[in-house]
């Protein structure tokens, strides 16, 4: 076998959950029903107090860990993080990770059969909020019969959706872990992801939304949304690493403006690509135009634009998370400049003014927002120890 | 468990808010949860420390002392701590008064500097003087305020800081009745329980 099973799930099986009952969404629009598809690693025990709830964000989806065959290249986007004695420890822990609602991992999107008219939904899906994807993950929990997570963590768009757990349902979650991420969207934020958008909709193939309908995607406008998307997730230093074979120290690399290795043997003295960078770039946003649905990026990049908890407190932040009640680990990445630690460091405050129990780490990368990502091993190891304890209070209060 | 740690345990009341600087492990914040019921937070540039707070469930905030406490609202906790911290600050007075602004009452434990171990090496041997208890050299020492128990007293009264309790042990810290009478000249380390004037 190709994957190590001492520390890898192995080979998983995604499940689909079908729900009937219509989700009312903030927008005021309604799902009559539908589906949720969902990853699970470790085994939920007897008095199901050991479930984490996973969640993802802008391009994730439920494949968090393992491999779905043998043939497999890749594990799913958390592996680093989940498996047996990593950092989510799978022995320990029943670990479970959703595709969101208006995905296209296999749950509701605008890519599934519209009932009405047997065509996809395309522009038609209804904007999602992250409230609505934490009511429909709440209504998961409730067909599991799990009364209270042991934790929910999730980075970026995901911490989102940690926050607002914390905040909307307090009693039902032990731990919150909100990494990379910040209680809303700063206007830079904002204004990288309506070019992507842009990009997107304004691709001659996007045909309003509806290009599955026409046999056509539009390929070059999330190619750019994606290559737009994917330099601000890395840092100058980790492209300067990342693109600088001329020296083989580190350090000098970082030192030195370097990151310019060249694609071939010389410049071209023309258009084509001359830079590694370049053709990374092109080849980043070809697999992911290859993989992910246009209409899905937009309805996740309004979901996280959308995202600000004081708007239903008189926008105050500290009164939405007065309630709150769940121990608090929020994680930040020094070079991330998509989501920078002053935007933890805010949410700290604000948990602090509330009385919340909260600790804080800010971790030194060079990675960027993509650290988050990374088995970086001070951020593994405070993952490590805060769950432990989590563990540890589940014991203590089973006995 | 560092004796000193048990003299500022009696100086905490049941349920307060204690904000603990330069918490290290968190052993303090910890046994103040489980004798105090207290809602501890702690601050701690050390990763590794953090690591072990989390292992415990203390809250700890990844903090450089020297940057301040501007994060922390005015009289947002009841008492903050500073244990054995003091000496390695690049400004303590500007701490201490932080400390008075975000808490309503100080703890502050340091090596005392004036102990007569101090003075008769210096004395004798004409140098900075290193012991099991300062092991460091005078370049690469993390401590570069000390100062003595008559020091402190002196900046208190600059700083128009009240002195609630004080307590000068040994490094078994025993309080002797002679402790008591030449603090500046036994005492080892200071514990000092300040508020503002």
């Amino acid at each position: 076998m190709a994957h190590s099973p001492a520390t890898s799930v192995g080979i998983v099986t995604p499940q689909v959950f079908h729900f009937k009952d219509p989700l009312i969404l903030r927008s005021g629009k309604v799902i009559p029903n539908y589906d949720l598809i969902t990853e699970s690693y470790g085994e939920l025990n007897k008095k199901r107090d050991n479930a984490i709830l996973v969640c993802h964000a802008l391009s994730g989806d439920h494949h968090a860990a393992g491999f779905h065959s043998e043939t497999d290249r890749k594990p799913g986007w958390w592996d680093s993080a989940i498996g047996p004695g990593k950092a989510i420890d799978t022995n320990l822990f029943y670990v479970i990770a959703v595709n969101n609602l208006g995905g296209c991992g296999g749950s509701t999107g605008p890519t599934s059969i519209n009932p009405i008219n047997g065509k996809p939904f395309g522009p038609d899906f209804p904007v999602i909020t992250v409230a609505d994807w934490v009511e429909s993950q709440k209504r998961l929990m409730g067909i599991l019969s799990i009364k209270q997570w042991a934790a929910v963590i999730g980075g970026s768009l995901g911490g989102m959706q940690v926050q607002h757990w914390a905040i909307e349902h307090p009693k039902k979650l032990k731990a919150a872990i909100c990494i990379a991420s910040a209680a809303k969207l700063s206007a830079q934020n904002i204004a990288f992801n309506e070019v992507a958008r842009h990009s997107i909709t304004k691709d001659p193939n996007f045909y309003e939304g509806r290009y599955l309908e026409h046999d056509s995607r539009p390929k070059q406008g999330l190619m750019l949304a994606r290559m737009i998307g994917h330099i601000t997730y890395l840092s100058d230093s980790a492209m300067r690493l990342k693109f600088g074979n001329e020296f083989a120290d580190d350090q000098l690399k970082l030192e030195k403006n370097v990151g310019r290795n060249l694609k071939s043997g010389g410049l071209s003295y023309g258009l084509d690509v001359d830079f590694e960078v370049e053709s990374y770039l092109h080849y980043q946003g070809e697999r992911f135009s290859n993989n992910f649905d246009a209409n899905t990026y937009l309805l996740m990049t309004k979901a996280l634009d959308y995202f600000d908890p004081s708007t239903d407190f008189d926008n105050d932040l500290s009164k939405a998370f007065a309630n709150a009640s769940c121990k608090f680990l929020l994680i930040s990445f020094s070079t991330d400049w998509r989501f920078p630690p002053e935007r933890s460091r805010e949410l700290v405050e604000i948990l602090l003014s509330a009385s919340c129990n909260v600790s804080y780490l800010e971790i030194e990368a060079d990675e960027g927002h993509d650290a988050f990502l990374m088995p970086i091993p001070k951020y593994m190891e405070a993952l490590r120890a805060f769950l432990s304890n989590i563990f540890v209070e589940l014991k203590t209060n089973a006995s | 468990m560092r004796p000193d740690l048990k003299i500022i345990t009696s100086w905490i009341k049941e349920n307060e808010r204690v904000l603990d600087l330069g918490c290290g492990s968190g052993h303090l914040l910890k046994k103040l949860q489980i004798e105090r019921n207290t809602y501890g937070i702690g601050l701690e540039k050390n990763l590794k420390k953090i690591q072990s707070c989390l292992e415990i469930g203390v809250n700890v905030i990844n903090q450089d002392l020297d940057s301040g406490l501007e994060n922390f609202k005015a009289n947002s906790f009841d008492t903050v701590l500073l244990a054995q911290t003091l000496q390695a600050l690049s400004q303590p007075d500007k701490l201490i008064e932080d400390m008075l602004r975000v808490g309503e009452r100080g703890i502050i434990t340091f090596p005392n500097f004036g102990n007569w171990k101090s003075r008769l090496y210096l004395f004798f041997r004409g140098r900075m003087p290193i012991s099991k208890f300062m092991p460091h050299n005078w370049y690469d020492t993390p401590n570069i305020h000390f100062c003595t128990v008559k020091d402190f007293d002196l900046m208190c009264v600059e700083k128009k800081i009240t002195v609630l309790n004080k307590t000068v042990v040994n490094l078994e810290h025993q309080g002797s009745l002679a402790i008591k009478l030449f603090p500046n000249l036994l005492g080892e380390i200071a514990i000092y329980h300040i508020t503002k004037s």
